[in-house]
């Protein structure tokens, strides 16, 4: 079940240390949302806000509201980690658990959550694996370990792994930025499919990614270094890449910045 | 800087080809690297002149004493290489070598991967600081002293332990106590766990410290628990490291010679009951005969120091094997 993403007035700081300020948006159910934003802007630092993963740095905080539907992830009495079982997330690298299987790291996240049937969790790993587009490649070697597999498959499995869970929401930081263009493109497709069933959101460098994959685009900007990230401007991303409101966006992806 | 004075220079200074002055073949011509690559070398082989000096030395001693022994020298349970003839094995030696060192890896290990699991992902940071350093003395500690501490301080105080293992364990035998003094395998399997401790923290603690953040983070965002963070990732990871590690702390309590000397009420017999007094270690024995021992009696017990030698190769060969086995899972590669 997609769900909506609703934020606002959200801040995020390391120690005393403010990285993003004031941000508001609304990301919709299916969809892809993507951010973009010079390195250091806090595109990442809010994505990790998204399911509670920023308080896991240490000096991590945050302040402000991050409704998922009618629920704040941040409201009194709200266990992190059950955040965490809602809102899966796929990163930068590539981490499959380098000690389980194929197999196994797709039931990962299944077994934590519960106790499962063989035959249901060998239909749920299958499910998963197409999910992710990489059944076909790993049917015969699910028992074989999963940091065997190519970059692009690893970051395919940990897609699969994310899913396999059912979450609402889908984020996903940089996913293709270890990746080969073939790796990419792979994920880049499977990140269409995934948007029937997922809320998604993205954050990449790659500016043609987002104007590929994405519904919406948000440009985060920030003033200096020590500055805290804003964000700009969030509007659909043919807008965004064509006509964007603000003059720092147009800047940016026109390669006038700095 | 102007460009062409520059090119203009590097005719009247010729570099030197790659195919200038002799062949290199292995790269190792200039001095830096010759010297650096005797010191290194020489470096390696001197471990193993010096690991096959010490092999042949045990092996000649106890050759000469074997040549004289009428007992069979593993099942013996006497000691007596000076009588006539000589007679002399190693099975209580070597029973009580294991059983002590097995008792304080049961009771070490979990200690100390707790502790490093403690330090590493559960303490403020201060604290764990402090923790860490603490066991790093703890370590540094002479096994003389562990000696001392053992048989004044903790061996009075076990007899409340001993009594309460008897009335709810005696039953099997194992743990049946005769009422005599604490100073038995049991006891020096506690000291022994005490001895190791640190050592296997230590280098837990390390193996655990480097766990890839993105392992940890995978577990995180699959809405793993503290709990479940460590038992996905952290252990996985460190798994080889902790073997190694309980291997460095086995192969401390096995030559520990000192504290166990002090501590335990040696007898040259096998006891059913690890409570009971008696018994003895290799390095224990060797330490407390050697200055009244006889030429073959010496001869004797470096034989039985061959196969401590021989017990801790094959326990650091299992190690390895261990280790080795899951090696394609190891996480190494991530």
């Amino acid at each position: 079940m997609a769900k909506r993403i609703d934020v606002s007035g959200l801040n995020a700081y390391y120690g005393s240390f403010l990285a993003i300020e004031d941000i508001s948006m609304t990301v919709e159910p299916r969809s892809v949302t993507a951010f973009i934003g010079p390195s250091g802007c806090g595109k990442s630092t809010f994505l990790r806000t998204l399911n509670r993963m920023h308080e896991v740095t240490p000096g991590g905080r945050v302040e402000g509201k991050v409704m998922l539907d009618d629920e704040n992830l941040y409201g009194a009495g709200i266990d992190p980690v059950s955040v965490r079982r809602e809102v899966g997330m796929v990163f930068q690298r590539p981490n499959p658990f380098p000690t389980m299987s194929v197999y196994d790291n797709v039931a990962a996240g299944l077994r934590l959550n519960g106790k499962y049937k063989k035959s249901e969790l060998d239909d749920i790993v299958e499910k998963s694996l197409r999910g992710a587009n990489l059944w076909n490649e790993v049917k015969d070697r699910l028992n074989k370990p999963g940091s065997g597999l190519s970059g692009g498959q690893q970051q395919r499995l940990c897609i699969a792994r994310a899913i396999a869970v059912e979450p609402n929401v889908l984020l996903m930081d940089e996913p293709c930025s270890a990746l080969d263009p073939i790796s990419t493109l792979a994920i880049e497709d499977l990140i269409g499919e995934l948007k029937e069933r997922f809320t998604i959101v993205i954050v990449t460098h790659n500016m043609q990614q987002a104007a590929r994959v994405s519904d919406r685009t948000a440009f985060f900007n920030l003033a200096a270094v020590g500055q805290p990230g804003k964000l700009i401007e969030i509007d659909d991303t043919e807008r965004i890449f064509s006509n964007p409101s603000v003059q720092a966006t147009e800047d940016y992806i026109s390669g006038r910045f700095g | 800087m102007d460009i062409t004075t520059q090119t203009t220079k590097v005719p009247q200074t010729p570099q030197p080809s790659l195919t200038d002055g002799k062949p290199t073949p292995r790269g190792a011509t200039r001095p830096g690297d010759r010297i650096f690559l005797g010191l290194s070398r020489g470096s390696g082989i001197l471990v193993l002149v010096i690991m096959a000096a010490i092999a042949a030395f045990l092996t000649y001693r106890a050759a000469l004493a074997l040549g004289e022994n009428e007992a069979n020298f593993f099942t013996s349970l006497e000691w007596n290489p000076s009588g006539i003839p000589p007679k002399f094995g190693i099975a209580v030696l070597a029973f009580g070598t294991i059983v002590s060192s097995v008792i304080a890896m049961v009771i070490a290990v979990p200690i100390s991967v707790g502790i490093a699991l403690f330090i590493t992902h559960y303490a403020p940071r201060k604290l764990g600081g402090a923790i860490a350093y603490v066991i790093d003395l703890l370590a540094a500690v002479p096994s003389i002293v562990y000696g001392l501490w053992g048989a004044l301080v903790l061996v009075p105080h076990l007899e409340g332990l001993y009594g309460w293992l008897d009335d709810y364990l005696g039953w099997t035998g194992v743990f049946e106590w005769n009422g005599g003094a604490p100073r038995s395998l049991f006891t020096i399997g506690i000291l022994l766990a005490i001895m190791i401790l640190p050592i296997i923290t230590n280098v837990s603690r390390e193996v655990f410290r480097q766990v890839p953040r993105m392992h940890e983070e995978a577990a995180l965002a699959l809405g793993a628990t503290r709990w479940e963070v460590i038992r996905m990732s952290v252990l996985p990871f460190g798994r080889s490291g902790v073997i190694s590690a309980s291997m460095l702390g086995l192969g401390r309590a096995l030559g520990e010679t000192m504290a166990v000397a002090m501590v335990l009420s040696s007898s040259f017999d096998i006891n059913a009951s690890l409570l009971d007094t008696g018994g003895g270690t290799f390095a224990q024995n060797i330490a407390s005969k050697f200055n009244e021992a006889t030429v073959i009696g010496r001869d004797a017990l470096i034989a039985s120091g061959l196969v401590l030698f021989v017990i801790t190769l094959l326990v650091n060969g299992a190690a390895r094997l261990i280790i080795a086995r899951r090696k394609e899972y190891s996480g190494a590669n991530a």
